[in-house]
This record gives structure tokens, C-alpha cells and sequence, in this order.
């Protein structure tokens, strides 16, 4: 549901604090540690997860969640066991906003119909669809409201300031700024150009903003953690999830995750 | 780059302005890339009429390129199979060897004007890339291209060729490591660098304006033949054959001919060893609608979405999706696809080789081969208009390994 999402950022906002979203790839390391490891991220400090369903062409991501999908796509792990994941993480948690990220054609192929309902009963609150426009959602924005999931936007540093304006009439949860020109887990981050735009992109819109693409440690995440109201972290989390054996995976990644949890957190922001 | 003036009630003015060809095209691509596409766009709006881009765009494929190319009456190898007459558009003519220069030296000298000092290319058979370096070191460009593992080992020779003419070939490891991955990595590529980049995409898939836009460049190839053909052959073709696997030859010799429905249209997809097999790259036959690399389109997939491996003995053909226009006219009933399998791609190779003294690529070839099916068929005074899109010399070391197996009796009889 949208309102779990909003309800938490904004419990986070009164509280000064910036919330943290961790991404990984339902399957990798495999589909039977994925719900144990979403469960110790949300214990790390999570306040949102995003769950990636793994795709055999992501055009969008660099090498990094590329492996993670390729790890997942050799399990076959599809779009019905992303959700099945997040039907069995709802049973002990009620209040952590998941939200799915993928790409259009599985959607499509399970049906969008299908999809959007089974995602809804199955607690979703969200839906990022990296190759699907606003210009192309004629047909899942309207089934995505409808079910209270929110279609959560990307805004780059190339998207004009009239299509933000029209970004900002569909958005709803938070949209998510993309730092930077690139594919996910790219090195360069230019917080003063980030800044520059957040202010640009907040004139237009009033859900929350988040930030991701190439945060990859404590610094870049409370450099930007000043200005976004979400940090989002995908491939440098990944890569700690692929470096060592598979058995620790959930280890490795959640005390990474702690880090930078307690980074942010050391990070005060003015409560609204 | 006018339509047709057939006198015809069809008009056909496909795509719309948001790039879409019924159900299918559109634009399909991060949020990144879409001031990109929309400058692109904006683009070649301006410069497709613009007088002076046609006029230089005219001058390079004369004197650069070596349009026109002819028709050819293949007369041998018509009374072999003893039935329609066939006649060859002779793309394997161009300068680099193939049609792919046509729409390399449009896209070319609209990055020009763009002022985008960078061009970045996929390909798949390599003859896409041999034409993108080549009108790169023609206009003083930086070029990189990107290639999957596989295709570089099995098309040494254009590799060798895209780096004599000064590019940076890029080999491609994800995925299947073949064309579909090196689209990938050329839209990677293209995000991070969309500055100063301009990414030509080498068939008439991929978001809009790329459909339509490469479709338009290549209409050459059509708009040539709407002349040459009543002066030629006495009168417009039965059937144009040409192949399809993104399909753009096809795109460029059907599209004159929509607005003439005495003429039909027949695209020929890589059966591989077999539609029934799984190992092929028949989309339009065997595949179902659906999202890759910017379009909406037929792909081969599974049932959860995830895009399946292909096969053909040709790389060129090697793709798990098609242009989104040709779905269109499948859908529509005005063109229809067929496919030919491997072996007797193969066979119409061999045939063309000592029939007529043309070594075919194996792309083509599969056009041959459809061509070699309904000829016999078909009574004397038929036309059949074969796009022979590309010369067959990249392809030698594939023919010599499959040389073992003589698949041309036919013509050893004679």
C-alpha cells in the first residue's frame, strides 16, 4: 500500500532522520535465503527494501546487479517467486514498506492484471518499472492506483524540468532521484550537482525524494543524506552479498548495511 | 526520404509521434536516456526534410557508398528452378559490403550536426560495425563498438576490419555474449556517456525515433528498386523476399511498396535448426509480443519473461526480437514471415555461389532460399525481387566448417 510508504518516511521526517532503502535481487544468492536476508536488513536498519526481480536483459544496471540476476535467472527464479517472497516476509513484518524494482516484460508476461493483484494481496507497496516511462503506464498506472501500489518514479539528471512537473501528477510513495549518468554501481558522485537538482526537483513535487546510483559507503550516504529525505543502496550492497561464500551472505550484508545506518544517523537534520 | 506517390487510397504514415506502430514500438528506456531520444528526435525532424542534410546525404551514398545499387536479373539460376523470374537488389554492392552502410552514413551526418563527436555502435555479424567505423573514420569520429565474445570468434575478419578503420571493439561477456547483450551494453554505454554520444543503432529496432528513423534511411533501398524495376524487368515485382532478423533491409526495400498492395511482402526469419527445435531466432513466427531494448515488439521468451537464447548459422540474424514495424504489418496481414532453417540457407549459398557467381551472405541467403521454395511453384512471367542485402565473405569460415557436408547437389548436377 502507498500509505505504508508514506506513513513511514514520514514518521522518519518528524523524527529528522533519513531513511534507509537498501535494494537486492530476489533469488541471489538463492530464493530460500532471500526472505531471511530482507529480515535482517529491515533488523540492520532498513526502513524500505527494495526487492529487484531479476530480468535477463537489465539494459539499466551495470555489472554488479547483472551478476545478481544472472545468479537468480540460473535458479529460475521468476516474477511469481519474487512475490511469493514478499507474501512470506509480510508474516513477521507489517510495517516495512517493500517495494518491487524490475523490469516491463515480466510484468507482461505474467499478465499486468495478474500482477498488479496478486502483488497487492501479497503486500506490496510499491513498483519501480526501470524501461517503462510515464508516457508508456496507460495501462498499469490506473491498475496500480487502484490497488493502492505506488508507481514510483526515476528522475535523472538529464530529465527536463516540464517532465518533473509532469513526473510529480503520477508520483506518489517517493520518487527516486538518479544521481547520476550511468547504470547502477557506477563510481562518479556529485553531491553539489545532486544538491543543485534536489532543490530543482522538490519545487515541483511533494512526496519524498530518494537518492541512489553510486552511493557506495558512510561518506557518500551522509554527504547525501543532507539533502534527500532516502538514501537508496543497491550494488555496492549486492557486492557484498556476492564477495565470499553464500552461507554468510546475510551476515555480510547486514553488518554492512549497520555501517551505514549508523552513519546516517550521525547525520541531524532539522525534524519538520 | 518522400513516400511513395502510388495512386493509392492506402496512405500509410506509421509511426505515430509517440513512435508507435499500432500496439507496438514506443519508447521503452530509462529516465536517463529520454532528453536523449526527445533531442533525437527533435533532430531528425528538423534535418529529414532539410535540404541541404538530404542533398549531403545524397552526394555520400553515390560517390561514398556507390548507389545506386542495381537490379539482376538472375536468369540461370530463374531457369534452374524453372518457374518465376528472379531478380536481385544488390546490396552486397555497397562500399563495406552490405546495406547497414545506408542507414550508418544517414545516422552519421545527423551526429554531425548534433555535434556529437562520439558514435557507439552493436553488432551482432560485425557489418554493422565495419559500416559504423567506417563512416566514423570517413567524418573524423571517435568509435567504439560493442560485440559479444561470441560473435567476435565467430567474425574475426570484420573485427580485424573495425579496428584497421581506427575503432575500439569492445567484446561483451554477459548474457549470451552475442548481439542482444551488446545492445545492452551500447544502451550502458550510452547513459553514462549521453553527452557526447551519439548511439547508432544499426537496425530499425530500439526506442523511437530508431524504428522509424532507420527504416527512412534505408528506404533507399526500396525507393531505388520502384524505378529500376518497371525499367528493368517491364513492371513492378509479385513478391519482394528479403530477410528479417532486426529486419532492416527489409524495412528499407518493403516500405515504398505498402501503398501498392499488388505487390506482396514476405520477410524471412532464421529457423536455425528448426522451429520446432527451440534453436532459432524466429520471433515474428514462434515468438510473442513483448518489451526488450526500447520497444515493444514479438520476442522469443519464456514464460516468465526472461528472453531466450537464439541460434542461426547467421550472426546477422542471431536476435531474439525484430523491429516493431515488421510486427506491425504481420499483425496487419500486409506483409507475411516465414523462415527457413540453416541447412537450406546453406544450400541457397552454394547455389548463388556456382549458379550465378555471387557469394551471398548468409543472411540473405535465407531470402534466397525462401525465394529457391516458391519460385518452382509459380509460372514464368512471376517476379520475384530478392533483397540480397550483404556479400558473403565475412562468412566464409562458417561455410568452410560446415564444408564437409555438400549442401549443394542441386546445382552439381547440372
Amino acid at each position: 500500500m502507498t500509505e505504508r510508504i508514506e506513513r513511514r518516511l514520514a514518521a522518519l521526517k518528524a523524527q529528522g532522520r533519513t531513511a534507509l532503502v537498501p535494494y537486492v535481487t530476489a533469488g541471489d544468492p538463492s530464493l530460500a535465503t532471500t526472505v531471511p536476508l530482507i529480515h535482517a536488513l529491515v533488523d540492520a536498519g532498513a526502513d524500505i527494501v527494495e526487492l529487484g526481480v531479476p530480468f535477463s536483459d537489465p539494459m539499466a544496471d551495470g555489472p554488479v546487479i547483472q551478476r545478481a540476476a544472472e545468479r537468480a535467472l540460473a535458479q529460475h527464479v521468476g516474477l511469481r517467486d519474487v512475490i511469493d517472497v514478499a507474501r512470506e516476509f509480510r508474516k513477521r513484518d507489517d510495517g516495512t514498506p517493500l517495494v518491487l524494482m524490475g523490469y516491463l516484460n515480466p510484468i507482461e508476461a505474467m499478465g499486468t492484471r495478474a500482477f498488479v493483484d496478486a502483488a497487492r494481496a501479497a503486500g506490496i507497496d510499491g513498483l519501480i518499472v526501470v524501461d517503462c516511462p510515464p508516457e508508456e503506464m496507460d495501462a498499469l498506472e490506473p491498475m496500480l492506483r487502484e490497488a493502492g501500489i505506488a508507481p514510483i518514479f526515476l528522475i535523472a539528471p538529464t530529465t527536463p524540468e516540464a517532465r518533473i512537473a509532469a513526473i510529480a501528477k503520477l508520483a506518489r510513495g517517493f520518487v527516486y532521484y538518479v544521481s547520476l549518468k550511468g547504470v547502477t554501481g557506477a563510481a562518479h558522485l556529485d553531491v553539489g550537482d545532486v544538491r543543485t537538482h534536489l532543490a530543482t526537483i522538490r519545487r515541483h513535487l511533494s512526496v519524498p525524494v530518494g537518492v541512489g546510483f553510486g552511493i557506495r559507503d558512510a561518506q557518500s550516504a551522509q554527504a547525501i543524506a543532507a539533502h534527500a529525505d532516502a538514501v537508496v543502496i543497491g550494488a555496492r550492497l549486492v557486492h557484498e552479498i556476492e564477495t565470499g561464500p553464500p552461507a554468510q551472505a546475510v551476515e555480510r550484508a547486514a553488518k554492512w548495511l549497520g555501517g551505514i545506518r549508523r552513519a546516517l544517523d550521525a547525520v541531524r537534520k532539522d525534524a519538520a | 526520404m518522400q513516400m511513395s506517390e502510388a495512386d493509392s487510397e492506402l496512405r500509410y504514415d506509421l509511426p505515430d509521434a509517440r513512435g508507435h506502430f499500432g500496439e507496438y514500438g514506443g519508447v521503452f528506456v530509462a529516465e536517463t536516456l529520454i532528453r536523449a531520444l526527445d533531442e533525437l528526435n527533435a533532430g531528425y525532424a528538423r534535418y529529414r526534410r532539410d535540404p541541404e542534410f538530404v542533398a549531403e546525404l545524397d552526394d555520400e551514398l553515390v560517390h561514398y557508398v556507390g548507389r545506386p545499387s542495381p537490379v539482376y536479373h538472375a536468369r540461370r539460376w530463374s531457369e534452374m528452378l524453372g518457374g518465376a523470374q528472379i531478380w536481385l537488389k544488390r546490396e552486397d554492392l555497397n562500399h563495406t559490403g552490405a546495406h547497414k552502410i545506408n542507414n550508418c552514413m544517414g545516422q552519421a551526418l545527423l551526429a554531425k550536426r548534433l555535434q556529437k563527436p562520439r558514435v557507439i555502435a552493436e553488432t551482432g555479424a560485425g557489418q554493422h560495425g565495419v559500416a559504423t567505423a567506417t563512416v566514423a573514420a570517413r567524418f573524423g569520429m571517435e568509435c567504439v563498438v560493442y560485440m559479444g565474445s561470441e560473435d567476435i570468434e565467430r567474425q574475426a575478419q570484420n573485427v580485424y576490419r573495425m579496428k584497421l578503420l581506427g575503432a575500439s571493439v569492445v567484446p561483451v561477456e554477459s548474457g549470451s555474449k552475442t548481439l542482444k547483450d551488446a545492445l545492452n551494453e551500447a544502451m550502458r554505454d550510452w547513459v553514462t556517456n549521453v553527452d557526447s554520444t551519439f548511439y547508432i543503432i544499426g537496425t530499425v529496432a530500439g526506442p523511437h525515433p530508431y524504428p522509424m528513423m532507420v527504416r527512412d534511411f534505408q528506404s533507399v533501398i526500396g525507393r531505388e528498386c520502384l524505378t529500376q524495376m518497371p525499367r528493368d524487368a517491364g513492371r513492378d515485382p509479385d513478391q519482394v523476399i528479403a530477410c528479417v532478423g532486426g529486419g532492416s533491409n527489409a524495412m528499407g526495400i518493403f516500405h515504398p511498396y505498402l501503398d501498392r498492395p499488388g505487390v506482396a511482402l514476405v520477410g524471412v526469419e532464421a529457423a536455425g535448426e528448426g522451429i520446432a527445435s527451440g534453436r532459432h531466432a524466429a520471433s515474428l513466427t514462434a515468438g510473442r509480443p513483448g518489451v526488450l531494448h526500447g520497444n515493444r515488439t514479438y520476442l522469443l521468451q519464456d514464460g516468465n519473461g526472461q528472453i531466450m537464447p537464439t541460434h542461426s548459422v547467421s550472426a546477422g540474424l542471431d536476435y531474439p526480437g525484430v523491429g516493431p514495424e515488421h510486427a506491425y504489418l504481420k499483425d496487419s496481414g500486409r506483409a507475411s514471415y516465414v523462415s527457413v532453417t540453416d541447412d537450406e540457407a546453406l544450400a541457397a549459398f552454394h547455389v548463388l555461389c556456382r549458379i550465378e557467381g555471387i557469394i551471398p551472405a548468409l543472411e540473405s541467403s535465407h531470402a534466397l532460399a525462401y525465394a529457391a521454395k516458391v519460385a518452382p511453384t509459380l509460372a514464368r512471367d512471376r517476379i520475384l525481387l530478392v533483397c540480397l542485402s550483404g556479400r558473403g565473405d565475412k562468412d566464409m569460415h562458417t561455410v568452410a566448417t560446415r564444408g564437409k557436408l555438400d549442401l549443394a547437389p542441386a546445382a552439381r548436377k547440372r
